[in-house]
């Protein structure tokens, strides 16, 4: 048992090494000059990146619930911790203490409407439960792009479709402008926070996995009536994976909306839930590790094509669809496994 | 034995997955380097010059997604000019190379591009086409103090910075002067408004021809949104502007939603004054589209492919792109044309530094006086604003006449 | 009188969501994945009938067979190419091809016919239908879609219930271990599915594009997404579900437009959605999910 437990933890620390690995070097390469402007600049979409596939991977890969509409709890992320951070620009001089405010508030509006969506949703099963979680982030996002909250005399207002809505006094300004979204939101997000974000996931996405509590959500994934029988809250643990996945999600979104001047909510429709969705995926479901190196990979490819110009994003899919096929096919999956075994033949043969 | 054999699994593929995942990266950065030397070579006619020996002009906007009509608009505009500049014996006598990047139409993948720029040494950046992406690179390059230029970038917003101007209107200009433009015209009293509240410039149009319409007594009787999602029936909203009685439809949206609004309109027998800005214009040069049913629609742009004074460009245009140029193209023309009056003005050379040559540039925009594609006498305020007469057009036998 | 007209386009709409929703259904129902590059191949059937009626000026009839033949012909290519090796795989890695065949079809478009609009000629040349001494207008795309969209049905429910190659689908999507035990067999009936399917988005996608006359490579996207929320709204797997389903979300979406908020119209279709499947957690005429431990 004490063998296991110690496995475990060691594979827990290649995740963190991996994680800690990757900023030593990245470090090292800007300190000796030897990054490009293109990849220092990705350096926070990867870590959000990064945060998002992990997250999802626990809904998806541990709690076993497909969800496609990851981008929404981001988006809702988002925008709360900009609106907050353009809110308290007066009052709390310093950037970072906002930040920090910004990132709490963003994970725990996330993680408010992960509960309030996840009480009816999860009663839902398979590719109903996808398709609801879809329209959820399609309404999120339709109801974020004609909403106007603007602030005067202390007081926060808010109004549908126009921001004549709103009826501002002279003194007053508009945060939240529609589709506009939310515009020059001081520069916060560095590669040093996205990691140490990035660090506080994998801690508390593995934790949660091989906890008492992750045990009874994997037992609910592989047979829920089992799990009921001997006593498991279903709804219980499933609303605390789903929650939880999305205040991180949540506080991805805060990271993003901290890196660009500009966040509106047409970013966060269904194809970026997708997005989400296929580094799950081709990382292998339920693999931490794996979900990391794909939104790695999956971020970097497609502006390293950049070359390419227009046939940058054929050249993307068609190397999606190999990929996937090359790592779930079953006769792929068989090929590799001979390949596999006749490797492991020779280097017994060897070693005798 | 399931678990082992689960396990062996994972771990096969999990190699499989760094295998098949390093193979791609490796691939990647060769793909990444080869294109930066492609790029390099394909960036201007000046053929592989060193940095310093020529102007490196940088290009974003959407060349892909549903966008990409309007940044192709401005890649092709921005290279015939620069071609065409390159020929005439450049920018104060130097070369220019050209790179133009993809951004989606996406604020995030333009700071991408952006930054990829700034790898190949971009000294101008001409852009982003869109507002958005627009907003978020001028945050990157006023930090960097890099000079930029919007050629279509409207909202309010994008030339917040001291660094950037833009070519094309700002949105609240447009929707002033077409409520100024339909009262002092006296076209009509009832207003019916369609308007798409999904984007920023439609919306910021609309606002400030509200205003404008209650202050010049124009009664705007409806007012209806669509999205871009909801893009294609517009039945409802033109049933409620017939029924509100509007006399003229104000469409403050681009010229691929207004043909399917011409259409339905048509199909549903309404012939109110349809009236659009600068969004409307390229409508004519829509493929397929039945150009009787624009007849009569007016509209305030600053350009159109019609007028005496655009024909040399829209035929150089058609000659290397065979397409019509639309008014994002003309702005783009004349943003090179900006660039290299204001380089002249200033005196700037290649070997300066990014942020020298911004400094020169901010002032010399406010000092040069051009005649372009998109106004004559075109000169620039020191908040990046262009002064030019936007110019009401109206389409009569399938052309566009000025008016 | 303006609800009626409301009214009519909804139903007009929802039948374009319905012959949409059947394909995704039955490629649900028999291969248990969800197509998400559905929506892509209407787009491409419209690109077909564009090509053959609007610039080699042929007749509109030839153009909705060659889109019919281009996209059975491309739908039964991809199956072979990107979902077979994938049989037996996790639901999951399918669908994360499918939107890869989707991202393809989307780039493949652009590069062949650029992102310049285009306008579709429609291929019903008919005068309107004037009701109510002409204050009714029913455009002559509105029936003939409606019609369509009827037969379609009509058709596919007897195909599968009266042919033999109809039952061996019922049979695949029943039991394929049992099915394949019977001798019926599984791949060329998954590949008949997709045909079918395929067929079925070319035949919506010349007629959405005759109704809203636009064209772009990515048109298909949101009437693949709504067709794909009607067909879970009516059940997924279930053909008449997918009929049902696509009339009523066009009915709501047109209806909430006018009554409700233009701009919130489809935020309001898809909460409709989810207390219909809160109330009927497998839509309105789907199978109730047995379970075994």
């Amino acid at each position: 048992m004490d063998s296991v437990k110690r496995k475990k933890l060691v594979d827990h620390w290649i995740t963190y090494g991996v994680v800690i690995l990757g900023w030593i070097i990245v470090q090292a390469l800007g300190a000796t000059g030897h990054m490009t402007n293109q990849i220092n600049g990705l350096l926070v979409p990867i870590c959000m990146y990064v945060i998002l596939a992990v997250s999802l991977n626990l809904t998806v890969g541990i709690s076993g619930e497909l969800s496609l509409g990851h981008a929404g709890f981001m988006c809702v992320g988002a925008f709360s911790g900009s609106f907050f951070t353009k809110l308290m620009a007066e009052s709390i001089p310093s950037l970072s203490v906002r930040f920090a405010i910004a990132l709490v508030i963003g994970a725990l509006v996330a993680a408010f409407f992960g509960v309030l969506i996840g009480i009816p949703v999860l009663r839902l099963r398979g590719d109903y439960l996808a398709i609801v979680t879809l329209a959820f982030g399609e309404i999120i996002k339709n109801v974020m792009n004609v909403i106007y909250v603007g602030v005067d005399n202390g007081a926060i207002r808010i109004a549908m479709e126009k921001k004549s809505n709103l009826n501002l006094s002279e003194n007053g300004r508009v945060i939240i402008e529609g589709a506009m979204g939310i515009t020059k939101t001081p520069k916060a997000s560095t590669f040093t926070i996205g990691v140490v974000l990035v660090l506080l996931t994998l801690f508390i996405v593995l934790n949660l996995i091989h906890s008492r509590t992750g045990r009874a959500i994997m037992a609910i994934r592989d047979n829920r009536i089992a799990a009921e029988s001997v006593g498991v809250n279903i709804t219980k643990y499933k609303l605390l994976a789903f929650s939880i996945s999305a205040s991180l999600a949540g506080m991805a979104g805060v990271l993003y909306s901290h890196n660009l001047a500009s966040l509106a909510a047409e970013k966060f429709n269904y194809n970026m839930s997708i997005l989400i969705l296929v580094y799950v995926v081709l990382g292998g479901i339920g693999n931490i590790r794996g979900s990391i190196i794909s939104a790695v990979i999956l971020t970097l490819l497609p502006e390293l094509l950049r070359g390419l110009n227009n046939y940058r994003m054929l050249i993307y899919a068609i190397v999606l669809i190999i990929m996937m096929i090359l790592n779930s096919a079953p006769s792929a999956i068989a090929a590799r496994g001979r390949l596999l075994e006749r490797f492991q033949r020779k280097n017994t043969k060897e070693a005798a | 034995m399931r678990r082992f054999v689960g396990l062996g699994l994972a771990v096969a593929m999990a190699a499989s997955l760094t295998a098949c995942g390093g193979g791609n990266a490796t691939d990647a950065t060769t793909a990444g380097t080869e294109a930066k030397a492609d790029a390099e070579d394909a960036g201007g006619n000046a053929g592989g010059a060193e940095p310093g020996d020529a102007f490196r002009i940088g290009m974003i906007g959407p060349l892909t997604g549903d966008a990409a009509a309007y940044g192709l608009g401005v890649r092709n505009a921005i290279e015939l000019a620069i071609n065409e500049v390159n020929e005439a014996g450049g920018m104060n006598g130097f070369q220019v190379e050209y790179n133009p990047q993809d951004d989606e139409h996406d604020p995030e993948k333009a700071v991408n591009a952006y930054n990829t720029l700034k790898d190949w040494d971009m000294q101008i950046l001409i852009g982003a086409v869109t507002s958005k992406p627009c907003i978020a690179v001028s945050a990157e390059s006023a930090s960097d103090n890099l000079f930029q230029i919007t050629p279509s970038g409207s909202a309010v917003e994008c030339i917040s910075e001291p660094n950037v101007f833009r070519v094309c209107f700002s949105d609240p200009d447009q929707g002033k002067a077409s409520a100024q433009y339909i009262s002092e015209n006296k076209l009509a009293t009832k207003i019916g408004v369609i308007y798409d509240s999904s984007t920023e410039y439609s919306t910021g149009i609309l606002e400030s021809f509200q205003a404008e319409a209650q202050a010049v007594g124009l009664e705007v009787v409806a007012e209806e949104a669509f999205t871009a999602d909801n893009a294609t029936d517009f039945s409802v909203q033109i049933d409620n502007c017939k029924e509100a009685g509007a006399e003229l439809l104000f469409m403050p949206f681009y010229y691929t939603e207004a043909s399917t609004v011409l259409k339905q309109c048509a199909d549903k027998e309404y012939a109110p004054i349809f009236f659009g800005v600068d969004g409307m214009d390229g409508i004519l040069s829509v493929k397929n589209f039945d150009t009787s049913l624009a007849e009569g629609v007016m509209l305030l742009t600053p350009f159109s492919a019609d007028e005496a004074g655009s024909q040399a460009f829209v035929e150089a245009y058609k000659a290397a792109y065979n397409d019509v140029p639309n008014q994002f193209a003309a702005d783009a023309y004349d943003a090179v044309y900006a660039v290299k009056a204001a380089i002249e003005q200033a005196k700037i050379t290649p070997d300066m530094s990014a942020s020298d040559i911004c400094d020169a540039m901010k002032v010399a925009m406010t000092e040069i006086t051009i005649d372009g594609l998109t106004g004559s006498d075109m000169t620039w305020t020191e908040e990046g604003e262009p002064n030019k007469e936007p110019k009401a057009a109206k389409i009569e036998n399938g052309v566009y006449v000025m008016q | 009188m303006s609800f009626l007209s409301c009214f009519i386009s909804g139903i007009s709409l929802g039948s374009i969501y319905a012959i949409i929703a059947l394909g995704y259904t039955m490629v649900y129902g028999i291969a248990k994945m969800l197509n998400f590059a559905h929506g892509d191949i209407i787009m491409v059937g419209a690109f077909a009938a564009y090509t053959i009626v609007s610039t080699l000026g042929m007749p509109p009839i030839l153009g909705v067979l060659a889109a019919v033949a281009v996209c059975t012909l491309l739908g039964v290519t991809v199956e072979k190419v990107a979902y077979k090796p994938l049989r037996g795989a996790s639901s999951l890695a399918v669908l994360i091809t499918a939107i890869g065949v989707s991202y393809l079809l989307q780039n493949l478009a652009l590069l062949i016919f650029s992102a310049n609009p285009k306008k579709f000629q429609s291929v019903v040349n008919l005068p309107a239908l004037k009701l109510a001494g002409g204050e009714l207008s029913i455009s002559a795309v509105t029936i003939v879609t409606v019609l369509t969209c009827v037969v379609v049905m009509v058709c596919l429910t007897s195909f599968i219930n009266k042919t033999k190659k109809g039952q061996a689908m019922l049979a695949v999507s029943e039991d394929r271990g049992a099915a394949t035990l019977m001798g019926i067999n599984v791949n060329g009936t998954i590949a008949l599915t997709f045909a079918i399917g395929s067929a079925l988005a070319a035949v919506a996608g010349v007629l959405y594009c005759s109704a809203y006359d636009t064209l772009n490579p990515y048109i298909g996207s949101m009437p693949g997404i709504k067709a794909f929320t009607a067909a879970v709204f009516g059940g997924i797997g279930s053909i008449p579900g997918a009929f049902i389903g696509g009339i009523i979300l066009g009915i709501i979406e047109q209806l909430a437009k006018k009554y409700i908020s233009s701009q919130l119209a489809d935020a309001i279709v898809f909460a409709v959605l989810i207390i219909v499947l809160l109330v009927r957690p497998t839509g309105i005429l789907g199978k109730k999910i047995h379970e075994k431990v």
